[in-house]
């Protein structure tokens, strides 16, 4: 993160050369320090940082990083910053290379940003306004500190190049295993299966544990890293799918007929007769809500800390078999065989948008762990991604020879989609693009056709489930490096988890609150605030915040008469009307515009747009 | 081919021995904590609700006295020690820490009126029913002494209240006029009058210390300064005002606490309109004493309650009230802004906390720093409606809660009939009086 020239070692900086010219009288320490400000004190101990931070970061690529970020744009420094821009002198004639505080980039910044600027409130009195704006100034600093700690994160994300030209595709996991460290090679393996056939599996929140179902009845659950087998039962029914609930304690089984939780030692605890012929699982932790997707077309939501259902949805869409959360605000999206997906909230009755994406049915459906994309895939061999901040868009599509059954994304994006017996991994630009499918990033054949995929989390591994067993896949680049002790820690210990749970519990979301805007919650209701206004004019009978008509003062020395009065008060009328008029005509031509913007193609039905 | 798998070491995220801390490594990235917004409502539900499950206010209640508390004072300089004079002319003082009366002085025959210390905190003052001042040591007499007051002056009327200058030998003391006393004298420096009414309470001001305040029965509050020979200037309210306070932080600002309910908090500067008209007692407010902080109030009202106003809030943030308690006479927050004393009828003075979930004594860092972020998120949710009904509500004594609603439909009715009269009425014909100025007779100067 230093932007500022390096000085020379052999030059020294400007101001010294000149006190050499003047020829002061030379005290014994004078030599040391104009070495030491030649040496620019502040560089080597940041390397010397960096290094200790990051020490698997092979030395080139810090380099290509360092000049990276210097080029990116920096933020504006506020101007009680700027002051002390100029290099300040210390007593001992050292300059400080780098003055003032470090520069932080914007892009980091920007991650950390609350508020939306661009909204205004409508009329608010100026006292509201001034605590919005200590408010903004405070958040604005806030988020520049956040940006600022990132510099403590220890972990660096993993990557895999192609030396010039080679094609990262054609790397297979063989050779993968052999290039890293015996620890991560350990993270690949396969467990054939082929008696219990094809396999779903689920990771648990931390990423530590592993719990998969085999069509025939197979379900296990372990300890993946060190291998150690939690339970193994059969339950002597076909399994659709699996899902951990909040943690590896608690094991939701959607079995042929009804809807089983197990533990983690394999004793069934419940079985739910309200959720009949599941074939979908998905657990949103926050909420502690267990959605399942039935076989009748119903959307059930039970709560698993009270063991209540919460909501029930008819769909009305026939059977149900594609189903993803949104990690981002909890919403469900369910795809439908007309080529829809729907996008369902416990609180609504109706779907909170549909989305036409293929025609012929949908097969599978993914959202990113921002909940910015979508990647869909159709019996149309189709496979699309969405943008879901806006109007549900399409940002970019790929036809692939044989469709995509299964899509899973990873939490810094990668995309990875099960065709066949063939998993295709696309990649984006960064962690906040989505993946370009033009290229993928991993392919890998499998010994048996793809039933289930997940991205382990905080671990670049990616679990495939398929007819011959379980396959854990080396993805480097695919997880976060860094995880939050507090919010999902691998490496926690019972107590940790312990406390933890009582604590999740404590601050579990209502289902009421699941809506598009998660954070919607945070800002203003303008819609009642207007009409709470309109309602206590109403019963006043007057509008107590109207502002007073204008009543000109009495003037001295006789120029108050009445005549003057009425034209000073006319005066003060006619310019709020101009004013008035100004702005209705500044308004008119944006509106215009607006209606005039040219569309990319002229339809037959314009004729009908008023 | 360059690789690099994510592989992190354990011995950097799991502690070494079971004796060491448990490593918390932090990555504040949003999009590992997704949700903050409805998590952050929740847990502010959680602290409201929370609030309201420790709000206990009540300490203690100190009793002894054998008639109805009259008047209280504060010590300037002992947190521990407050006096009271009660309605049989027994002064008493509190050891507020052991929670006991450390010493009884029978000081007058009749009421106890006013009682006010030496801002030194060597000695306090006395007014009675039976016209004297008494200047009395704060220390109980050696032994074998007899208590007897330092001075004693005989008045000619009955004086109502008295107060003491805040840094200089000078008192004031109210009745058929306001007096102006040095102490070394036996005969006032000068007295003022405005009117012909008796004067129920004077007060001095904290900072510009040569202004005075007082409040006669003839609906007026009167302003003075120390330096001239006449008041100020004067504002006419509805009805009586009982006391004035002045804000202890701005110099200007002073709440008086009025017969019809309310509670006015007037500039000086402008007194045509009251600054903010504080509502919600349902009896005539007898005693108002403000915070150290001058960011709120605490009124003691004959409807046998007490209320805490911030300074611009019209609505009360906290009622407390007992069913033992009487019609509270006077009431005074303590100079370190955390409890709040109370003198009743039925000759009990009760101790409350300011804040009433308070948690007393020292707190752990993790303690206040929870409670910190508790507090920064109640604020930052307050508008929500479920969390403020949470926040808002009260148990009151049913006397209260039906006198609450008997004034709301008299209030509703009233408004009715304004809004009626200026439908029906010509345009601009019928004035529209703000709640503020309608209490305001007249200010006259």
């Amino acid at each position: 993160m230093e932007t500022a020239p390096k000085p020379s070692k052999d030059v020294p900086p400007k101001k010294n050369r000149l006190k050499a010219k003047r020829k002061k009288p030379r005290r014994y320490w004078d030599e040391e320090t104009l070495t030491a400000a030649g040496a620019s004190p502040g560089l080597p101990r940041n390397k010397k940082r960096n290094r200790e931070l990051r020490p698997q970061r092979p030395k080139n690529t810090n380099i290509a990083k360092k000049s990276r970020v210097s080029r990116k744009p920096q933020l504006p420094k506020k101007p009680r910053e700027g002051r002390n821009l100029e290099p300040q002198r210390s007593v001992s004639g050292a300059q400080d290379p780098f003055p003032g505080p470090a520069p932080v980039p914007v892009e980091a910044a920007r991650k950390f940003r609350r508020i939306d600027k661009s909204k205004k409130l409508p009329h608010s009195k100026s006292k509201t306004r001034s605590r919005l704006e200590v408010a903004e100034a405070e958040e604005e600093e806030i988020s520049i500190k956040a940006a600022r700690s990132e510099l403590l994160l220890a972990e660096e994300p993993g990557f895999l190049e192609g030396e010039d030209g080679e094609d990262t595709a054609k790397i297979c996991q063989a050779d993968i295993v052999e290039a890293v460290d015996i620890a991560s090679a350990a993270k690949h393996f396969d467990l054939n299966l082929r008696q219990f056939g094809p396999y779903r599996l689920n990771y648990s929140p931390t990423g530590r544990h592993l719990a998969f179902g085999g069509h025939r009845g197979h379900v296990a659950a372990l300890d993946w890293v060190t291998k150690r087998l939690m339970c193994e039962i059969n339950v002597m029914e076909a399994v659709r799918d699996i899902r951990f609930l909040h943690s590896e304690a608690l094991l939701a089984v959607a079995q042929n007929r009804w809807l089983h939780i197990y533990d983690n030692q394999g004793i069934e605890l419940h079985c739910i007769r309200r959720c009949d012929r599941v074939t979908r699982l998905e657990f949103l932790p926050f909420h502690f809500l267990l959605a399942t997707a039935s076989e009748t077309g119903f959307l059930t939501y039970l709560d698993v800390s009270v063991g209540k259902i919460v909501a029930a949805l008819n769909a009305r869409a026939g059977r149900l078999d594609v189903m993803t959360k949104n990690p981002y605000n909890a919403v469900i999206h369910l795809g439908h065989s007309n080529g829809t997906v729907s996008l369902w909230s416990p609180a609504m009755k109706e779907p909170l948008a549909k989305i036409l994406c293929h025609r012929g049915g949908v097969r599978a459906v993914a959202v990113d762990s921002t909940g910015t994309y979508m990647a869909t895939s159709g019996l149309d061999h189709q496979l699309k991604i969405f943008d879901l901040r806006g109007m549900f868009q399409p940002l970019s599509a790929r036809t692939l020879p044989q469709g995509a059954g299964h899509l899973a994304f990873s939490q810094r994006g990668l995309l990875a989609a099960g065709m066949g017996d063939v998993v295709n991994i696309w990649a984006g630009q960064g962690k906040a693009s989505p993946p370009s499918l033009e290229q993928p990033y991993l392919t890998h054949r499998l010994s048996g056709h793809v039933h289930g995929l997940q991205f382990c989390p905080f671990e670049d591994v990616l679990g495939v489930g398929h007819s011959g067993g379980i396959t854990s896949m080396l993805v480097p680049g695919a997880a976060e490096p860094n995880f939050d002790g507090l919010e999902s820690n691998p490496y926690r210990s019972q107590k940790q988890r312990q406390e933890w749970e009582v604590k999740a519990l404590l601050e579990k979301v209502p289902a009421e609150l699941i809506c598009l805007d998660p954070r919607a919650l945070a800002e203003v209701d303008v819609i009642s605030l207007e009409q709470e206004k309109k309602e206590r004019i109403e019963r006043l009978g007057y509008d107590p915040e109207a502002k007073a008509p204008f009543q000109p003062k009495p003037k001295q020395k006789g120029r108050s008469s009445t005549a003057s009065l009425v034209k000073r008060k006319r005066k003060v009328m006619d310019k709020e009307h101009r004013d008035k008029v100004r702005q209705s005509l500044e308004q008119q031509p944006q509106k215009q515009e607006k209606a005039k913007l040219p569309r990319a193609r002229p339809s037959a039905l314009d004729r009908f747009v008023r | 081919m360059k690789v690099k798998m994510l592989s992190r070491n354990p011995d950097n995220y799991v502690r070494e021995t079971k004796l060491d801390l448990q490593r918390v490594p932090r990555n504040y990235d949003p999009t590992l904590h997704p949700f903050e917004v409805p998590r952050e409502y929740v847990r502010a539900l959680n602290a409201t609700k929370l609030e309201r499950v420790f709000a206990k206010p009540f300490l203690a209640s100190l009793d002894g006295h054998r008639d109805g508390v009259n008047c209280m004072a504060k010590h300037p300089k002992s947190l521990a020690t407050v006096l009271s004079g009660a309605c049989d002319g027994e002064v008493r003082i509190w050891n507020l820490t052991k929670r006991k009366c450390i010493r009884t002085i029978q000081a007058h025959e009749g009421f106890v009126r006013g009682i006010c210390t030496r801002f030194c905190g060597t000695s306090f003052f006395t007014v009675g029913d039976d016209k004297t001042v008494k200047q009395w040591k704060m220390d109980g007499p050696g032994y074998g002494e007899e208590e007897e007051p330092l001075h004693t002056i005989l008045g000619k009327t009955v004086y109502t209240g008295i107060d003491h200058h805040w840094k200089e030998a000078v008192f004031a003391t109210c009745g058929q006029q306001v007096d102006i006393w040095d102490e070394q004298r036996t005969s006032p420096i000068c007295s003022m009058t405005w009117g012909f009414d008796s004067i129920s309470s004077v007060k001095f001001n904290p900072i510009e210390t040569f202004l005075l305040g007082s409040c006669a029965s003839d609906r007026n509050i009167v302003l003075y300064d120390m330096r001239q020979a006449t008041p100020l200037k004067k504002v006419i309210l509805d009805m009586r005002t009982n006391t004035i306070c002045w804000n202890p932080m701005e110099a200007f600002v002073f709440t008086a606490a009025n017969e019809d309910y309310n509670l006015y908090t007037f500039d000086m500067r402008a007194l045509d309109t009251p600054v903010m008209v504080h509502m919600d007692h349902v009896s005539a407010v007898l005693d108002v004493d403000y915070s150290p902080t001058g960011k709120e109030f605490v009124s003691a009202s004959f409807d046998k309650s007490i209320r805490i106003f911030p300074v611009d809030k019209s609505r009360s943030r906290e009622v407390y009230h007992t069913k033992r308690m009487q019609h509270v006479i006077c009431v005074k927050w303590t100079s370190d802004s955390k409890y709040i004393m109370c003198g009743s009828d039925e000759m009990n003075i009760r101790l409350w906390k300011a804040n009433a979930s308070e948690k007393l004594g020292v707190l752990t860092s993790r303690e206040k720093a929870a409670k910190d972020y508790n507090q920064k998120l109640k604020e930052k949710f307050q508008h929500h409606p479920h969390i403020k009904r949470i926040a808002r509500h009260r148990h009151l004594p049913k006397s209260i809660y039906s006198q609450i609603q008997e004034q709301r439909i008299m209030k509703e009715a009233r408004r009715r009939k304004e809004v009626n009269r200026l439908k029906h009425s010509k345009p601009g014909s019928v004035a529209i009086v703000s709640e503020k100025k309608k209490h305001v007779v007249a200010v006259v100067k």
